[in-house]
């Protein structure tokens, strides 16, 4: 069962159980799905610096830090106990791609080459690390929702607004991915 | 106050942030939430999908892998929320589920836009952010640190962008 577990799932398996976490948490607890909300709540707690979008009881969503909280360990749980003894199996296109534009490990699930403390002072891992987070926490909030808001929870409810949400995530990442990481 | 409420019905993510009801918030209470972002933490490690590369294979259109976890994702959630809603289900504190519907916003355009820009440079969204912490990536913090700032920065100038 363990050496099942530890192989990387299959997107059927995957989507049907994070599928599954709309009707859990509305059933659990009357909570919809959503992640980024959590970067809001963490702004009201620690800093809200008299700013009307973050003067509102943070304390009524702590669930919602508590599941980050839990994301968190799971990361762990999921790199450590299952861990997959072998490297991840990317589309061979891709991995050429990348190999031409300086990409050399493979090995993790993240380009150690892009995301470590030593490029965090490059121009590059600048521009990965902490712009691109920066733009994560602004577009999130702005759109009001994020991939789990939007694209699970808000297609969910067939909310129109989430689908238009939902093709501008991929239009900007498509546009990123195609037309400004070649040339970084 | 009323402006607070209508930029609050644009927050998909968060039900009534104006009228918050004071609910229980006991540790027993919150530990099946802990258990659930665990459960959610793992799904996220073993399906690959907090993985740079699985974002650009899905980006440039070069697997199916993420297309197949999201579309199946939204399939059985909108299948579970028919049910709800056809069966009048009730959450396990007895209380009707809420499931409004909101409107529409510029900022969904804009700031779906940015935020797209955002998940191709660190292949990660917000969940995976706390999630690659947790796998031990811990320049990932720098990442969580950086969108908490947009996410701050958003709160500040809300009120001059286009919504």
């Amino acid at each position: 069962m363990l050496e099942l577990l530890k192989q990387p799932w299959h997107w059927s398996v995957a989507g049907v159980i994070i599928g599954l976490f709309v009707p859990l948490l509305l059933i659990v607890g009357n909570k919809t799905f959503g992640i980024s909300s959590s970067m809001r709540h963490i702004c009201a707690a620690i800093f809200p610096a008299n700013i009307s979008y973050f003067k509102y009881n943070w304390k009524a969503e702590s669930w919602n830090l508590v599941f980050v909280a839990g994301v968190l360990i799971g990361g762990w749980v999921g790199a450590h106990v299952f861990k997959n003894p072998e490297p991840i199996a990317i589309a061979d296109s891709t991995k050429s791609y990348l190999q031409s534009i300086g990409i050399q490990e493979f090995g993790a699930l993240v380009p150690t080459d892009l995301f470590s403390w030593e490029n965090l002072f490059t121009f590059r891992g600048f521009i990965f690390i902490v712009f691109g987070g920066f733009l994560v926490g602004f577009g999130t909030r702005y759109a009001g929702g994020c991939t789990s808001g939007h694209s699970i929870m808000g297609l969910s409810n067939l909310q129109l607004p989430s689908l238009i949400a939902t093709i501008c995530f991929m239009a900007g990442g498509s546009i990123v991915t195609w037309l400004v990481i070649p040339y970084l | 106050m009323k402006a607070i409420k209508d930029i609050d019905v644009l927050d998909f993510e968060t039900q009534n942030l104006a009228d918050s009801p004071t609910e229980q918030r006991t540790a027993g209470g919150l530990l099946k939430y802990l258990i659930l972002g665990i459960g959610f933490g793992i799904v996220l490690v073993k399906a690959e999908v907090i993985s740079w590369f699985r974002i650009q294979e899905m980006f440039r259109l070069e697997s199916f892998h993420m297309y197949g976890v999201i579309g199946t994702a939204v399939v059985v959630g909108v299948i579970s929320v028919q049910i709800i809603k056809r069966f009048k289900i009730k959450s396990l504190g007895g209380e009707p589920i809420r499931l409004d519907d909101k409107p529409f916003s510029k900022g969904q355009i804009f700031g779906g836009l940015l935020f797209g820009f955002g998940w191709a440079l660190t292949g990660a969204c917000p969940g995976p952010i706390y999630a690659q912490i947790g796998i031990g990536v811990t320049v990932f913090i720098v990442t969580l640190l950086s969108a908490l700032a947009g996410t701050w920065f958003y709160g500040l100038i809300r009120n001059k962008l286009p919504h």
